[in-house]
């Protein structure tokens, strides 16, 4: 399993992670060792076998829609970094 | 009256009759765990806060993913330093209910990731049966600080085996229930297919005790379903009428010490003269795929789960200057988490990325389905499944730090059944080179009462004695 420098940067960028410039083949290594390992999945030809994305046999139900008392924003805020006027403050988006 | 808590050898049914004759009081109980702590915590590491309620129940220590309104919940992660929780998880708000004050919130490896508690950001947590090895992870706090006699009880949580484990490393007893009966409001998020909260104890009794406190629907976690049957606090004094299946791959899987399988294969001889029915089983794929499988589902889940740590509404925050957003996200997130969670933050999304989810993520769900349908076949002819829990015993500190794929064989006996969503009780069974040894048993989904006669039966027998040596 080869991983490139760029599909690493690319990656990280999704996973919005600013990787120093001289980690960048540590990781590589490392997430190709983890890939030839867990390729292993692929030997199997499962091409009839469903999907386990939940183990219990759950059916959806629908709840009333009750009104209960919720986080105040004051609480909802009092673990935040930076705050202003009742917001989270952060810098400009872009 | 001091000699009367001895905390290494107390279980949490003993304390409970103390309070409850009115021999001891609750301060007393308390001053008593917080003496244990102040004489043995510096050496263990078992907290990463120490809180010191006192009440009229028994006090619990919490596994830090475990959301405390008021007392800090960092999930051994620097990310979620100085956080401090404005709610109760449900499972903390249920043990408040039930009158059990915190001892202390413990260690961890980071987001739970991790087989030794050497992930934590705040240094790793030691074996009170030998400080120079680790005590299991991702609940090693918990069980160092039961097995320590720091705490009369404790939770945890298990993705991959994180109770199980370190019960198993520390002597003790630890369920991981069946996925669903545990509420997870509240606690951190791992991965949220496998996530299940459960009891780290001193005796089968203590736990089913902790887990009927816990267990049940929570309208606040649409995972969670009724129990079937109502716990039952086990009393049996044999096995007759359990047919116990031991599947083949699990107890001859490559790297199992020969120590750990004489102590398994001992207790296997045991609950056939208890009366049990003990046959051989298969489940080839479950164990020769089941690891591959585990660390493509949990990764993604936790790429997802994770990417709510951005530096905005909680937990830490990266200086930039001048950057934007993104930027404060990106390097908040760098210089938050460890080295072991953006591994797998990185093969997570790596997995769930375009062009490889179907080929990654769909095809371990895929073998997800082919486990359980194994599980399944095997509990046509058997009640109970006994395998060793941990294919060692407690290694060094440092000794797999730097191998992750080493590390991640500790849970190779585990995994399996967790991907199926079934129950597991591990219990100790016996020393190999004076370190416990656990007995993993595992049932079908809601079977908990059916381990906890198992697992009770057999640790009166086995008689093990859960005070480490070294203290005794």
């Amino acid at each position: 399993m080869t991983i490139t420098r760029e599909e690493v940067l690319h990656v990280a960028r999704l996973a919005r992670l600013e990787i120093p410039e001289g980690e960048i083949d540590r990781l590589r290594g490392e997430l190709e060792a983890i890939l030839d390992a867990v390729g292993k999945v692929a030997e199997l030809d499962l091409a009839d076998v469903p999907p386990t994305s939940h183990p219990l046999d759950l059916v959806n139900v629908w709840a009333d829609d009750e009104p209960r008392p919720s986080l105040s924003a004051e609480d909802a805020l009092k673990n935040a970094p930076d705050t202003a006027e009742g917001a989270f403050r952060v810098p400009a988006v872009g | 009256m001091a000699p009367l808590i001895d905390t290494l050898r107390l279980t949490a049914e003993d304390v409970s009759g103390l309070l409850e004759r009115k021999e001891v009081s609750g301060e007393e109980i308390s001053a008593a765990y917080r003496g244990a702590i102040d004489e043995r915590d510096g050496e263990l590491h078992a907290f990463l806060h120490v809180v010191g309620e006192s009440g009229t129940g028994v006090p619990i220590a919490h596994k830090d993913v475990i959301t405390t309104k008021g007392i800090p919940t960092t999930a051994g992660s620097k990310i979620l330093e100085g956080y401090v929780p404005v709610f109760d998880s449900t499972v903390a708000a249920l043990c408040k209910e039930a009158g059990l004050p915190i001892v202390g919130k413990t260690n961890m490896d980071e987001f739970a990731m991790g087989s030794s508690t050497e992930n934590s950001a705040y240094g790793p947590t030691r074996n009170p049966w030998d400080p120079e090895r680790v005590p299991g992870g991702s609940s090693g706090g918990s069980a160092a600080a039961v097995a320590g006699g720091l705490a009369p009880w404790a939770l945890g949580s298990d993705t991959g085996g994180s109770i199980k484990q370190p019960a198993s490393l520390c002597g003790l007893v630890g369920l991981r229930p069946t996925y669903g009966t545990v509420s997870r409001y509240g606690i951190v998020a791992f991965a949220s297919s496998l996530d299940q909260v459960g009891p780290l104890t001193k005796t089968v009794r203590d736990n089913a005790r902790l887990y009927e406190i816990i267990a049940g629907r929570d309208p606040c976690d649409s995972t969670t379903v009724e129990l079937p049957e109502p716990v039952r606090i086990p009393v049996e004094e044999d096995l007759r009428g359990l047919r116990i299946g031991i599947p083949r791959e699990l107890n001859d899987v490559e790297g199992i010490e020969p120590g750990v399988k004489e102590a398994v294969d001992r207790a296997i001889e045991l609950a056939e003269e208890l009366g049990a029915e003990v046959g051989e089983t298969r489940l080839p794929r479950s164990v020769e795929y089941g690891l591959a499988c585990y660390y493509l589902v949990a990764p993604a889940e936790a790429s997802s789960n994770l990417a709510r740590y951005d530096g905005v509404r909680f937990g830490y925050r990266a200086e930039v200057n001048g950057g934007g957003l993104t930027e404060l996200y990106e390097h908040t997130r760098w210089e938050g988490f460890g080295a072991e969670t953006k591994r797998r933050i990185m093969l997570g999304t790596y997995a769930l990325s375009a062009g490889y989810h179907e080929a990654y993520y769909g095809q371990a769900q895929k073998v997800r389905t082919v486990i359980g349908r194994e599980f399944e076949a095997a509990f046509e002819d058997f009640d109970v499944l006994l395998s060793p829990t941990s294919p060692t015993v407690a290694f060094r500190i440092g000794e797999k730090a730097e191998n992750p794929l080493a590390m991640s064989l500790s849970d190779v006996l585990t995994i399996p059944p967790n991907m199926a969503g079934l129950p597991g009780l591990s219990i100790p069974c016996g020393l190999s080179e004076g370190l416990p040894v656990g007995l993993q048993l595992i049932g079908p989904q809601f079977a908990e009462n059916a381990l906890f006669r198992a697992g009770h039966v057999l640790e009166r027998a086995l008689d093990f004695d859960y005070v480490p040596e070294r203290l005794r």
